[in-house]
């Protein structure tokens, strides 16, 4: 006896129960073809960036220390050409209440969903951001849901996302589970409907402006210790909002040039659908498996156009290794006595060998910590790995194969990043968009270039390798 | 047998099998999607049968009873001694030493 009839039922009336569950009619910003007025939606939000930064000081978030983080400064300087190496700082993220910057997020979308008279809020997360929105609805006395993808088909939990749904619960929400695959998703709009709660989601205005505030934070932060706005701030990215929120805080803040690097955990051949692979890995977020499909693809998320939008605003990304991730989130704890959950620690992995190509009066920020503890602690993820099968030695990073092996840093020489290309990930990310059409408007043109950051020429020839015209009219 | 209003855990088939997308990989296709979630207990039971719970927030759902005060047991897991000698590895590079790196 399962929900089979209601699932295909529910998933044909998908719009109606967005649109109702979000409060935003999002026809109003579509243009034809393809284009949608994005920046029109992230403005028709209704609060400044002066009310968001005081609906976070009611909720506990926000105006986290920017850490100067000496010790590792000196130490990537002994690994880089003279006269090289940026000061490193740390947006400790992990104390805002909850322990993560998903705070930021959650604490608007609550606040908007108690503003507009709901009695609850529901989130499909297996992450920080989970607990981020029960502490917040906690709060605001709104009830709260939190659906997570959590154990294998044997019940094995990842030890991670099970001291979230630990926490989800220490913040009073209810807390759905569920095995391995996408069709969470109808789990979640199986409760949208039946509660008629807001649905949180990580990808409306309200949860990517959220972050805006620290991105112009870190900015601020970095003029008073430096005199100068940073030079790069490296985010971890995922579903990309952490990324596009942090940019256009930025931007807000200063004009002059932030270089903005995403970074991801390397999980190639790891599918996330797949329940055999579920407890293979050891990072739940922050990984190639959402950050790859998410920046080609952004309108893949459980609402009908993502405000996290990546591609728009990153200058470059890279990947660093899970093993890469372990040995700094250790360092972090050796050199600078600041323990953290490892997945706050991916851009910190890059931003190490990144800060060694600047000159030593330049400042790299690494924009995020998260807390950790039972379960997402680094030693839990390590034991738990192994326990699995997972081969884990120290070793070259660039021979780690994610599912089979972490490979431990034999030295600090060993820490470096893989670049990827932003080219290719632009010429996927304009495949995915006019899978559908064989012709665009000069609307639709003007909106892929803006979408992909990327020439009006690189776009042109894109579009015409893949036989696309551009309507006369 | 385990009495009306404890505080217990259910678990429930969503999906079968046969039901789930063919789009999915063959080993996530080949079982069922499950869910558990906890409540009160509204009749008294035993671990094992079919029951009906109600929810933090009000809802009613029902499955198969797996626990009774369902805790939980997460660790930091059996000890991890590479993380020591990341240390001396960090640590003699950066304040020298006669540690061997």
């Amino acid at each position: 006896m399962s929900d089979y009839s209601a699932y295909q039922s529910l998933m044909k009336r998908k719009n109606e129960i967005m649109k109702r569950s979000v409060g935003i009619d999002y026809s109003l910003y579509e243009l034809r073809n393809l284009a949608f007025d994005y920046q029109k939606m992230m403005a028709d939000t209704a609060y400044s960036l002066a009310d968001i930064k005081k609906i976070q000081a009611l909720g506990g978030v926000g105006n986290t220390p920017l850490k100067e983080l000496r010790n590792l400064t000196a130490l990537t300087r002994k690994y880089a050409q003279p006269g090289h190496g940026a000061r490193i700082f740390l947006k400790d993220e992990a104390l805002n209440d909850s322990g993560s910057f998903k705070a930021r997020r959650a604490s608007v979308s609550c606040y908007h969903a108690k503003k507009s008279g709901f009695a609850g809020v529901i989130t499909a997360t297996s992450g920080n951001y989970g607990a981020a929105v029960a502490s917040q609805a906690a709060k605001l006395g709104l009830k709260c849901i939190i659906v997570q993808e959590c154990y294998d088909s044997r019940g094995i939990g990842q030890p991670e996302i099970i001291e979230k749904a630990r926490a989800c619960e220490a913040y009073g929400a209810e807390v759905v589970q569920l095995s391995v695959g996408p069709e969470l998703f109808f789990v979640f709009l199986k409760l949208l409907e039946e509660t008629g709660y807001f649905n949180a989601s990580l990808y409306t205005p309200f949860g990517v402006r959220g972050i805006e505030t620290l991105g112009s934070e870190l900015v601020e932060d970095t003029l008073k210790l430096t005199g100068k706005a940073p030079d790069m701030v490296v985010v971890t990215n995922a579903g990309g909002g952490n990324l596009t929120g942090t940019a256009r805080g930025i931007s807000l803040a200063t004009e002059a040039p932030v270089a903005i690097v995403g970074a991801s955990v390397n999980l190639k051949g790891l599918h996330m659908a797949s329940d055999a692979d579920f407890n293979r890995k050891s990072f739940t977020t922050g990984h190639t498996g959402f950050g790859i499909p998410f920046i080609t693809n952004p309108d893949r998320s459980d609402v009908p156009r993502s405000a996290a939008r990546p591609l728009r605003y990153m200058d470059r990304y890279v990947t660093v290794t899970q093993g890469q991730v372990f040995f700094v989130t250790e360092m972090l704890t050796a050199l600078e006595g600041i323990e953290r959950g490892p997945a706050g620690n991916i851009s910190l992995a890059a931003a190490f060998s990144l800060g060694q190509e600047l000159k030593e009066d330049q400042t790299i920020i690494v924009q995020e910590t998260e807390y950790t503890g039972a379960g997402k602690h680094h030693q839990a993820q390590l034991a738990f790995a192994r326990q699995n099968g997972i081969d884990v030695v120290f070793g070259d990073p660039k021979t780690e194969i994610p599912g089979q092996s972490i490979i431990l840093p034999r030295s600090v020489a060993d820490l470096s990043y893989n670049e990827l290309s932003l080219a290719e990930i632009r010429e996927s990310y304009l495949r995915n968009a006019v899978k559908n059409t064989k012709t665009i408007t000069k609307a639709d043109l003007q909106f892929l270039v803006e979408e992909t950051k990327a020439s009006r020429v690189f776009v042109e020839e894109v579009l015409a390798k893949l036989g696309i015209q551009e309507e006369n009219a | 047998m385990i009495d009306k209003g404890s505080w217990v855990q259910i678990r429930r088939v969503v999906l079968a099998p046969k039901e789930r997308p063919e789009t999915l990989p063959e080993e996530t296709r080949r079982v069922p999607l499950l869910l558990w979630i906890k409540g009160y207990l509204l009749a008294a039971a035993e671990i094992g049968d079919h029951v009906r719970i109600k929810t933090l927030t009000g809802r009613c759902e029902e499955g198969v009873l797996t626990a009774v005060n369902p805790t939980f047991a997460h660790t930091f897991g059996e000890f991890v001694p590479e993380l020591l000698q990341i240390d001396r590895i960090v640590k003699t590079a950066l304040w020298g030493g006669d540690e061997n790196e």
